[in-house]
């Protein structure tokens, strides 16, 4: 005869046991694992898009290439957006798209990383796995493809006339402020989108407000010169044009609000130290270095924030889904 | 007391729970966006909470296979997702020592368009190897899964065959020390199965750590040491596999008896001479059984109350399956023709008893009774009286299980030149 079942919980010897385990969280204790896992998630997903279709490289490199001629044609051409800044407007064309290489980046890093979790639901409900590896696996692929795209902005801006500088080694800093702005953002929006699954409609519309209110398409002189001294008033007095400048207060403040956006700065770096000398620095636009600090504190804070969020929801994701 | 109680005073377990509860929200209203929030920002969502365990403690000894059963929605597969941290655990605190790897589902993260060796690599890395492990047991996974024809295939051309043999023959390189496995054996064909029980075999004997959760019984039977079994997410009990089965079988069936006993009865037919009362498995009225184990003599007797007077009626008992199929027929009237003279207002007690070779399952009764002759002037006829279960392991996928003997006989003269087999014929 066999024992009889034990219905009455047992008492669980538990000393000597160590910690117990946490339950599931956004990092664990090993980075290597994050790491391999993050880059491998990032890596396969690469390779399907490039090895998926017999035009995988060209489509890759084709979409902020064909945004680019649009723009070109439509802002260049017919509008003449690079004109009447002097020295400044050289190379137009390769800030254009090497900005909007940059954008292509962190759009496809925080777009991309919205759904990501939902997404990737049965690895999250059967697998134990630090579960920040998914969207950070987003913005390292959005970085594989970055990184593919500037050998096409080189190329562009080398043959545009654009030659090497020392100030090219600002690239890594640039590229860095991006990506963290990116991860920031990717955290905060798939660790939401959750929960809430109009994240994604809001986002969309906000990224495209990103886009135009970044120095893409229209250079910061331009928006600088528009806001910096006020509102213009030219009154004629006996055939006499006064020119007055009113609500400078509130343009001033425009004007900060818009350097504020951390995209501004780096877009704008990026145009100093890679495309053109002639044009405003970062620093210069926003008055003076220190000011810096303003851009860099919103994409730490972002950073923070998102990592906060993330790893807040983390350990209840598998059932939130 | 057991071998087992003995072995948990000593030394660490390889896991252990204790006092473990999981508790989900089920929302009335699910706000699932942020208008909604922004709309009512002051309405508190309303959710009714559900335990899906309730303080449950355990402990797993290092080299034991361990079953958790239960039936669906009893907790099992939230205990193990929180063993395996993928559901942190509300209350309580769960213990691991040793890498431990789950199989909730095998292939989690196989990707269709891709190859099977980035899908090796990728599930292993997943599953908790380097990449650099994971790219060294490829040749040993593609083999063990006999796919090696195959390999460059993208993994959506795969039949589902072969994608659970690649799934599984990467899921058991993971050299984990403890292994939480989720009926992952419910898949693939009979041969697969065969090999996933060969290699729980070795797993068993190589002294891993394995917890099992399951609905087949015969498995756990098969490679438990001891089983806990689940209900509406708290604990029943710990302890031998067979009785821990036993059990099991007794809630996952016997709960629906009651509704199904209040449901049949109303159509009673025959002349009202005679009625069957009662109806009971058990030699004794008083103790009554609901389980009937297999391979043991079973009795099942019928109490019935005369109305009338009755010269030697004949009661037959009827056993049908749970798709209503009569497996085993028994009547008096074989026995013993003559039953004796019944007056009315007498009751009197039918036996009917055999050695039980059903196969496990649910059985119902259907009890006749008739007056002497044709058999086909009914006095009573009783559907539902009693229903019960089978339990036991052998179940061969019969109505039945008669022991069956085999022998085999060589006709003829063997071919010359063919080697011999390698089973001894008696």
């Amino acid at each position: 005869m066999s024992a009889p079942l034990v219905s009455e919980p047992l008492a669980i010897p538990t000393e000597g046991l160590g910690a117990p385990i946490r339950g599931p969280r956004a990092l664990d204790d090993s980075w290597q694992r994050f790491w391999h896992l993050t880059y491998n998630i990032a890596r396969s997903e690469f390779k399907l898009k490039f090895f998926g279709s017999a035009l995988g490289y060209v489509w890759q490199v084709m979409r902020p290439l064909l945004l680019f001629g649009v723009l070109y044609v439509f802002f260049v051409k017919i509008f003449h957006v690079d004109k009447a800044t002097g020295d400044a407007a050289k190379f137009y064309g390769a800030q254009l798209l090497g900005s909007i290489v940059l954008f292509t980046f962190f759009n496809e890093a925080a777009t991309g990383a919205v759904r990501s979790v939902v997404d990737r639901e049965t690895l999250v409900r059967k697998i134990q796995f630090p579960r920040l590896a998914i969207p950070i696996s987003v913005v390292l692929l959005a970085a594989f493809n970055l990184g593919l795209n500037l050998v096409v902005v080189l190329i562009f801006a080398v043959i545009s006339g654009v030659r090497p500088m020392l100030s090219w080694l600002e690239l890594p800093l640039i590229i860095a402020m991006v990506a963290l702005l990116a991860t920031g953002v990717s955290m905060l929006l798939s660790a939401l989108f959750v929960r809430f699954r109009d994240i994604q409609p809001i986002w969309e519309v906000f990224a495209q407000i990103l886009f135009y209110s970044s120095p893409v398409i229209i250079p910061v002189e331009k928006v600088r010169e528009a806001l910096i001294h006020g509102q213009r008033h030219i009154v004629t007095v006996a055939g006499v044009r006064h020119i007055t400048f009113r609500h400078v207060e509130l343009y001033h403040f425009l004007y900060h609000l818009y350097m504020l956006n951390p995209l501004v700065t780096v877009f704008q770096q990026f145009r100093h130290a890679m495309v053109n000398h002639a044009t405003l620095s970062a620093g210069q636009a926003l008055g003076s270095w220190v000011a810096l600090l303003e851009p860099l504190a919103l994409v730490a804070i972002i950073f923070v924030l998102g990592f906060w969020v993330f790893n807040r929801e983390a350990p209840h994701i598998a059932e939130d889904l | 007391m057991t071998s087992d109680e003995q072995r948990s005073t000593q030394g660490r377990p390889a896991l252990a729970a204790q006092a473990v509860h999981k508790r989900f929200k089920i929302p009335e209203e699910r706000s699932h966006t942020l208008k909604e929030r922004a709309l009512h920002p002051l309405r508190r969502s309303r959710h009714e909470e559900l335990y899906a365990l309730k303080d449950i403690s355990f402990a797993v000894q290092p080299g034991e296979f361990f079953g958790i059963v239960g039936r669906n929605g009893s907790g099992k597969s939230t205990l193990l997702k929180c063993l395996a941290g993928i559901y942190r655990a509300d209350e309580g605190q769960i213990w691991c020592n040793g890498r431990m790897s789950t199989f909730i589902e095998l292939g989690v993260g196989f990707n269709p368009d891709l190859a099977a060796y980035d899908n090796v690599a990728l599930n292993g890395i997943m599953l908790g190897l380097s990449p650099r492990e994971a790219r060294a047991r490829y040749q040993r996974v593609i083999e063990f899964a006999e796919l090696e024809e195959f390999q460059d295939l993208k993994l959506k051309n795969y039949s589902s065959g072969m994608h659970v043999r690649l799934a599984f023959s990467v899921a058991i390189q993971v050299d984990a020390d403890i292994l939480l496995i989720d009926e992952v054996l419910a898949v693939g064909d009979a041969a697969f199965q065969q090999k996933c029980f060969d290699v729980f075999n070795r797993m068993r004997e190589e002294g891993r750590t394995i917890v099992f959760v399951t609905h087949d019984m015969g498995a756990v039977t098969r490679f438990c040491h001891r089983a806990m079994l689940l209900e509406r997410g708290e604990m029943v009990g710990i302890g031998d596999p067979r009785d821990v089965a036993d059990r099991y079988l007794e809630i996952a069936f016997g709960r629906a008896a009651g509704y199904e006993e209040a449901n049949v009865g109303s159509a009673r037919m025959g002349d009202g001479a005679a009625r069957v009362s009662d109806v009971w498995l058990g030699d004794d009225r008083n103790e009554r059984l609901a389980v009937a184990p297999q391979s043991e003599p079973l009795t099942l007797k019928a109490l019935v109350t005369f109305n009338a007077d009755v010269r030697d009626p004949a009661v037959s008992l009827t056993l049908l399956n749970e798709h209503r199929q009569p497996v085993v027929v028994a009547t008096t009237v074989k026995e013993q023709e003559e039953t004796g003279g019944f007056r009315a207002g007498e009751q009197a007690v039918f036996a009917f008893s055999f050695h039980n070779m059903l196969a496990p399952g649910r059985y119902h009764t259907l009890l006749t009774i008739t007056h002497r002759g044709e058999g086909l002037d009914v006095i009573d006829r009783f559907a539902g009286g009693l229903s019960f279960v089978v339990s036991g392991m052998s179940n061969s996928g019969g109505m039945v299980e008669i022991p069956v003997q085999t022998d085999v006989t060589r006709w003829g003269a063997a071919p010359a030149g063919e080697a011999q087999p390698a089973g001894r014929p008696r």
